[in-house]
């Protein structure tokens, strides 16, 4: 398998032929143009060492989501970040190069925060090995993080190992009745409590709040934070199954600082992270959208979109866009991995 | 540890046009050049390695900092960038040739906003500082090294520190938001955000941990976690460093992720006793710590079951903190292992490896081993959880002999390290001492490509020259191949 990626990739090299890295194509509709070839992952395929003990999971790039997830699962362990699958072909190689979290990321991380080490072929067909299967590991730049979030579009990811964590022993929702303002305000302050609070949402009034943990720790903070238990929510959310994701409007993903006030776009909003993440399905311009995340001290992605003329990704510094360019080429120096994925020009 | 790297030095004439550009723009006071005012910064936290800075800047604002690269980028002179100096690798060894770029004067905490809970810094603030100015919020910063009192946030930015907590909150990558300044040419950079992600790649996670090689940090954004309401630590003592192992294994087999979980053998403990008093069991093989954090009711619960754990796993005594006071005293031995070593033996040498939990038992095997092959101590002191090691090999500097001895004990450990599927540093950096090892950790793609990511930051390689990433012909030079798995790799490749 190792051996016909780096034929294509020499060929598409030696061509100057882009190349489109895909796993189940379940995030097809993330980021830029696709463009090039494909070359279909799923064929590497496999989890390559799991010691529950270790916290460590090692699988190849095709490895199927959902089978990583249920092996974990069998174990008690889980990948914290909570990674939207999008369909069930979604696959590990996607996950970590889309770089995509669920409802956990703001109690556990996002998953560069649990990427101890990749494996992947550069530009050159070159078989790259960086970070381990260890905890902390400061040997070299940390290139593995790096790969997550990178699209595609410094290397073939071939192999990831991946932090995980165990399952909480119990989890709880529980839905308050607030504002906008107001589950904002409850939210932040929350958030400067000892509190095991794992997920939170708001939409149109309703907040609702995920506990986990020790069954005594989540009905001590269920009686001190209150509210009613409700059916779990979070599977929508994560997925985009739930309604509020249906229908061709645009989708717009705004990462600001938790702690922002109310942004005052026009549209319909849905708020995760405690406050750090706003959807928001809009027709408003792009200009409009990408201000009031910049002035909130963030960024807004055109997420899901059937106009991506707009581009998907807010721009870069002048400073940024030329350390990306000089990045891609250390990598790709023929510009051949997912060309226009993460930006237009590369 | 690697033989000293070649020096060079610079003439007074070249001396003398450094330190009068900096002078047009510098006061007197932050301009040092002449040997007496130069030589104390001569090494960092790792003593063996020293050289006098041609020049050293004291700079107190951003925009200083910047002139200064601007300055040394026109004039092509190196910079090392350097915090509190309690770097355990030589990442801060002066350039004979250039500038010491001393961010000892950026002490300011800029804004601290329990709200957002998170805290605007300079570089020089004191990891321990952050917690402190926090604390009337009932917040404080995580990742806690030992040397907290003393090192900068600059300095844990540029080493991605750990700590003692880190298994369950994290690294220094995973607690930093955003670090401003500036790049090799004077540019100015901006990794990060107060949001949770930035746009474009995560350059903030390649500037952590990059050890000063790709710009200079002069505005550091860090999260603030709320304290703990509760916090107890259970001491256990095991007749078998190989049980007392396996028992950290049993503790996250159980589901557990234990706020600390350290590990000290039984010269470690006694060289510890001797100096804090920690009331650490002097019979056991060695000791584990492993501490319990959350809401009172959870940690209620699960004391009960590390204790159930590591009872079933062979525990001989267990001792649970039963006060704030005594949970302080059970890791004040910890914290106090490197200088409680201090005072044992005139020089210690402290390693950093990290290896998979279960090689536990083969590591210290192995260490027991070269300790006879090499004729010297070596107390060992682990941050189980994490698998991270730090042996302390005891020598006596003054004697070269036991300096040979020591470095070629400490370069086995750590290729060991590497051939049990582990790392040659977790938390220290390479810096200067452990470059020999990087080749055989990383093949030449890998070191290539390390390169190649410098360049991007720093076209002219001016910035902390000659650090973290070895060349490849100095990688030819060293002789080793690298090794991964106990197989070459890439046969491909030239053999260097």
């Amino acid at each position: 398998m190792l051996a016909a990626f780096q034929e294509r990739i020499r060929a598409a090299a030696a061509g100057g032929a882009p190349l489109r890295l895909r796993g189940g194509g379940s995030k097809d509709f993330y980021g830029g143009e696709l463009a090039g070839e494909v070359l279909d992952t799923r064929g590497h395929a496999g989890i390559v060492s799991y010691e529950p003990t270790e916290l460590v999971v090692t699988a190849r790039c095709g490895t199927r989501l959902d089978e990583l997830e249920a092996t974990l699962a069998a174990s008690g362990q889980m990948l914290a970040f909570e990674p939207p699958r999008f369909g069930a072909q979604a696959t590990l190689g996607g996950c970590v190069a889309a770089g995509l979290s669920g409802p956990r990321r703001a109690a556990a991380g996002a998953v560069r925060d649990f990427v101890l080490g990749a494996r992947l072929l550069d530009g050159r067909a070159r078989e790259l090995s960086f970070g381990g299967q260890v905890m902390k590991n400061v040997a070299g730049y940390d290139v593995s993080r790096l790969l997550a979030g990178s699209l595609g579009t410094l290397g073939l990811i071939l192999e990831v190992s991946l932090k995980v964590l165990p399952r909480p022993a119990q989890e709880l929702t529980l839905q308050h009745e607030l504002s906008e303002d107001g589950a904002l305000e409850a939210l932040n302050r929350w958030g400067a409590q000892p509190l095991p609070i794992t997920a939170s949402a708001w939409r149109n009034g309703v907040l609702w709040l995920r506990l986990s943990g020790a069954e005594s720790a989540v009905r001590a903070a269920a009686k001190s934070i209150g509210g009613k238990a409700v059916a779990d929510p979070w599977t929508g959310i994560r997925e985009h199954t739930d309604p509020y994701f249906a229908g061709d409007m645009p989708l717009w993903r705004l990462s600001v600082p938790a702690h922002a006030p109310a942004l005052g776009l026009p549209g319909d909003q849905m708020i995760e992270w405690g406050g750090a993440l706003r959807w928001l399905r809009t027709e408003a311009d792009a200009a409009t959208v990408r201000a009031a995340a910049e002035r909130a001290g963030g960024h807004a992605t055109r997420f899901r979109a059937v106009d991506k003329s707009a581009g998907a990704f807010a721009p870069l510094s002048p400073l940024l866009l030329r350390l990306h360019r000089e990045l891609k080429a250390a990598f790709d120096p023929a510009g051949i991995f997912n060309r226009g994925r993460l930006h237009p020009g590369f | 540890m690697g033989e000293a790297l070649p020096v060079a030095r610079a003439d007074a004439a070249r001396q003398a046009e450094v330190a009068r550009a900096l002078r047009e723009f510098l006061p007197a006071r932050a301009v040092l050049w002449q040997e007496e005012d130069t030589r104390p910064y001569e090494c960092d936290g790792l003593t063996a390695y020293r050289n006098v800075p041609m020049v050293v800047a004291l700079p107190e604002t951003a925009e200083q900092v910047q002139r200064i690269l601007r300055t040394c980028h026109a004039l092509g002179a190196p910079v090392v960038p350097r915090g509190a100096g309690t770097g355990l690798s030589g990442g801060a060894l002066p350039p004979g040739n250039g500038v010491l770029l001393s961010m000892a004067k950026f002490m300011r905490v800029l804004r601290l906003d329990p709200r957002a809970r998170l805290a605007v810094v300079q570089p020089g603030v004191r990891n321990a500082a952050i917690s402190d100015v926090a604390a009337p919020f009932g917040l404080y910063y995580a990742p806690d090294p030992s040397s907290q009192i003393a090192c900068t946030i600059g300095g844990n930015v540029a080493e991605n520190s750990g700590g003692v907590h880190c298994l369950k909150y994290g690294l220094t990558v995973h607690n930093v938001l955003r670090v401003r300044g500036f790049a090799m040419d004077g540019e100015p950079v901006d990794f990060g955000s107060e949001a949770l992600d930035a746009a474009g790649l995560d350059l903030l996670a390649l500037m952590i941990g990059s050890e000063g090689l790709l710009a200079v940090a002069t505005e550091i954004t860090v999260k603030l976690l709320p304290k703990p309401l509760a916090a107890r630590v259970v001491m256990a003592s095991f007749d078998d460093v190989q049980k007392a192992g396996d028992a950290v294994a049993a503790v996250i087999a159980a589901g557990i992720i234990p706020a600390g979980l350290e590990m000290m053998d039984k010269p470690a403990t006694h060289a510890v006793e001797q100096f804090v008093g920690a009331g650490y069991d002097l019979d056991a093989a060695a000791i584990l710590l492993c501490e319990s954090d959350g809401i009172p009711e959870e940690v209620e619960d699960e004391v009960a079951r590390m204790q159930a754990v590591l009872e079933t796993a062979g525990a001989t005594r267990i001792t649970i903190s039963g006060s704030e006071a005594e949970r302080l005293k059970f890791w004040s031995g910890r914290k106090a292992a490197f200088p409680a070593v201090g005072r044992i033996s005139p020089d210690y040498y402290c390693m950093d490896g990290t290896i998979p939990r279960k090689r536990l038992g083969e590591i210290l095997q192995f260490i027991g081993a070269m300790e006879r092959k090499y004729g010297l101590r070596c107390p060992n002191v682990f941050h189980a959880g994490d698998g991270n090691l730090h042996p302390l090999i005891l020598f006596d500097a003054n004697d070269p002999d036991q300096l040979r001895r020591t470095e070629a004990f400490a370069g086995e450990v750590l290729e060991k390290c590497v051939a049990v599927g582990g790392t040659i540093t977790g938390e220290h950096g390479v810096g200067v001492e452990k470059i020999d090892q990087m080749c055989v950790q990383f093949g030449a793609a890998e070191l290539e490509t390390f390169h190649a990511i410098k360049r991007a930051f720093d076209a002219q390689g001016l910035l902390n020259p000659g650090k973290a990433v070895p060349t490849l012909a100095r990688c030819a030079e060293f002789g080793r191949r690298h090794v991964h798995g106990g197989q070459l790799p890439q046969p491909g490749l030239p053999r260097y």
